[in-house]
């Protein structure tokens, strides 16, 4: 066997395994210790974002906000010609127009973009995301299991799973803000990691039709030889996605940046588990499975 | 010879037709307001007296005069739907005194009757206020048949002397129906009415005389509205994103393409003809069907046509594969295309369904999100499979594409047979 063309992933993949069980409890520790930086889409208050001409600093700002009487439990922060206020209290519209008129005093082009949910809202945003990553993975695992076999579907739900789950983890380490358009962002990843995954399966189906596996080791080869046909496609594909979401990161609008650099983050971690993780835990359960087929005929 | 004439009429016809329309198909895009600047509110509403239901009427009704309202402020296109048993949208673009259309919004349906002191029939003469919303009873406006058949609405007033009065007063006189200052209906009062009740006939269609009901009865129980959800919009900061996020788009598509032509050469370059068309039609569609695009309906643009370039690759590493294992450049890319479809199919319906349940179950952005991501998987079905592989397969029919290396693989990869 040519170790330079063809790389083994089912024995490499103990290692990303201990890497991405690591990560996972990482994860977990940060979540439970930290948790998220919610936006006011789930935690409700308002969210205000300002475009200037000039930049402003926080003390020009804050007298304005104990003037009209909405400076308890703000964060102000300060950007290049921009600026962004927190509220955890809901703006009404009284203080939206104060806000607007003070802020213009001091530079007469300022723009704004002014969000505020109410509590309750914020309660059902949150189910409803919830709801829609569950449904989200339903619906693939019933796909999945029609079109292939239910080891597929087990296999590409732990990926995505794992893929998701890390890019919160990395929201919850950087105090990154957490809001509705994440979740979008977490179902594309979804939605990205599934079909990257799918057509690393599609090739193994396509290889076992003509197999014949006697031995493990057959099993063995035929994943990798799967992987390593599709291992080109995998990287050009991520490579042009990661291009495009790396691009919005850096030269889109503001409101999608941090949907952006989630989309980047949950590219790589994407490409990574299609790979490391469910090919590798594919093999795993279908050699547990013939295991027990040479178990009862011999 | 046919083959390749029939090639370059299609792709100079369509890349004619691609430059002529696309500015303007562009200027018609329907922009969010979140790109144009204005603000999207939701409302709860609840009844202004307590223990008191929402009805699906009432909500209906309620929406209606929103429009209304957002109409008279002369707002340009104020969307306002209906949501669950008792939420109200509205999103209105391009306003410049939001403070004032927000204030008006938030007022309840103020219905009114009232008599015109001088006699005049314009609806600026009916100044005097005669009844209130208050003064009907609840949900006591039905609308009844007249024995021509004729649709007539009978309504029910709580303090019968004073209407005894007012009938009494205005006999012969028109009484106008106002929902906040609109006009709705000025019938003649034709007798004194002692018993708190009335019917109110015209030449009333049934429809009309249905909204009149419902009118009424929303006037008697006017809902309060709350804002549950804002989003504002300053138009700077709105033009601002558009700019910035179509700069990074065209930055990232020049990438894709480059990458494509780069890896795989002539198909490449047949690939980069199939993703601008898939970009056009895409325009196209959002133009024809009158979808909003949204900041991150603009984000799945982008990100879809690097998910779009997919299909692509996998079609063409297929075709290489196939070379390499020695096969002619023919049955290759017959091959190739054939085995790469249902791939292409597989991993594209699961990413359908993540888009379905984010766009059945996503509000405002999250929805715009979905909508361009499912459109766009199904052009990129058509063309970057179907359309892709039909020009790929004209130019290696036509003898044109008919060595290894223009396919970007190396002799010395192919294996012998």
């Amino acid at each position: 066997m040519n170790f330079k063309k063809e790389i083994d992933f089912v024995h490499i993949s103990k290692y990303y395994y201990t890497i991405s069980i690591i990560l996972t409890i990482v994860g977990i520790i940060c979540l439970s210790i930290f948790g998220l930086n919610f936006g006011v889409d789930f935690r409700a208050g308002s969210n205000v974002d300002i475009t200037l001409s000039k930049s402003l600093t926080q003390s020009e700002v804050q007298p304005i906000l104990k003037k009209i009487g909405i400076d308890e439990g703000t964060s102000i922060t300060p950007g290049d010609k921009r600026m962004n206020i927190r509220f955890t209290e809901v703006l009404n519209e009284d203080h939206d127009n104060k806000l607007k008129a003070e802020i213009q005093k001091l530079d007469s082009t300022a723009s704004f973009e002014i969000n505020t949910v109410d509590t309750e809202m914020a309660k059902e945003l949150g189910r409803n995301a919830i709801y829609a990553v569950l449904l989200s993975c339903i619906g693939i695992i019933i796909y999945v299991s029609i079109r292939f076999e239910w080891r597929f579907a087990l296999a590409a739900i732990l990926s995505l799973i794992h893929d998701a789950f890390l890019v919160v983890t990395v929201f919850s380490i950087f105090r990154l803000e957490v809001d509705l358009i994440f979740i979008t962002a977490v179902l594309t990843i979804i939605g990205y990691s599934i079909n990257d995954t799918i057509v690393i399966f599609d090739r193994i189906r396509e290889n076992l039709r003509f197999a014949k596996l006697k031995t493990n080791e057959d099993l063995v080869h035929l994943v990798n030889k799967s992987v390593n046909q599709m291992l080109k496609r995998s990287i050009y594909t991520a490579l042009t996605v990661f291009i495009a979401a790396l691009f919005l990161y850096l030269f889109g609008g503001q409101s999608i940046k941090m949907f952006s650099l989630a989309m980047v983050i949950g590219l790589v971690f994407g490409a990574y588990s299609s790979i490391f993780i469910a090919s590798p835990f594919w093999f795993f359960l279908k050699s547990k499975e013939k295991n027990k087929k040479v178990g009862k005929t011999s | 010879m046919k083959r390749i004439i029939s090639f370059f009429v299609t792709v100079i016809v369509l890349a004619g037709v691609m430059a002529v329309t696309t500015p303007g198909l562009l200027d018609k895009v329907r922009l969010g307001l979140d790109l144009k600047g204005g603000f999207e509110i939701l409302y709860e509403a609840k009844p202004l007296e307590e223990g008191q239901a929402v009805t699906k009427e009432s909500l209906n009704r309620t929406a209606q005069s929103l429009e209304k309202r957002a109409n008279v402020l002369g707002t340009s296109e104020p969307e306002v739907t209906t949501e669950g048993a008792n939420r109200i949208r509205l999103k209105i673009a391009g306003v410049t005194n939001e403070a004032e259309v927000r204030k008006k919004m938030k007022e309840p349906a103020n219905l009114t009757f009232r008599s015109s002191p001088t006699g005049g029939k314009e609806a600026a003469d009916f100044t005097k206020i005669e009844l209130l919303g208050s003064d009907f009873k609840e949900n006591g406006a039905e609308v009844g048949y007249d024995s021509l058949n004729q649709p007539e609405i009978s309504i029910q007033v709580k303090d019968k002397a004073k209407f005894t009065e007012i009938t009494k007063r205005l006999i012969n006189k028109e009484l106008g129906i106002f929902l906040d200052e609109t006009m709705l209906s000025a019938p003649v009062v034709r007798a004194e009415l002692t018993d708190g009740k009335a019917s109110i006939s015209g030449n009333y269609t049934n429809d009309e005389a249905k909204n009149l009901r419902d009118t009424i009865n929303l006037g008697a129980l006017p809902l309060s509205l709350t804002e549950k959800y804002s989003q504002s919009v300053g138009a700077t900061l709105g033009k601002q994103s558009l700019d910035q996020t179509i700069v990074a788009g065209l930055i990232a598509s020049a990438f894709i393409l480059l990458f494509m032509i780069g890896i795989y050469r002539l198909p490449g370059l047949l690939a980069s003809f199939a993703l601008i068309l898939h970009t056009w039609l895409l325009i196209l569609v959002f133009v024809l069907a009158d979808f909003t695009l949204t900041l991150p309906g603009i984000a799945a643009f982008i990100l879809g046509i690097g998910m779009a370039v997919d299909a692509n690759i996998i079609t063409n590493e297929r075709i290489r594969e196939e070379m390499r294992n020695g096969r002619s450049v023919m049955s290759s890319v017959k091959l190739g295309n054939k085995s790469s479809f249902r791939t292409i199919i597989d991993s594209n319906v699961t990413t359908i369904i993540v888009a379905g349940v984010m766009f059945a179950y996503g509000t405002g952005a999250v929805k715009g999100f979905a909508l361009v991501l499912i459109v766009e998987i199904v052009l990129s079905i058509a063309t970057n499979v179907y359309f892709s592989h039909w020009l790929l397969s004209l130019l290696v029919k036509s003898g044109l594409l008919k060595e290894p290396k223009q396919f970007g693989v190396k002799e010395s990869e192919i294996r012998e047979l």
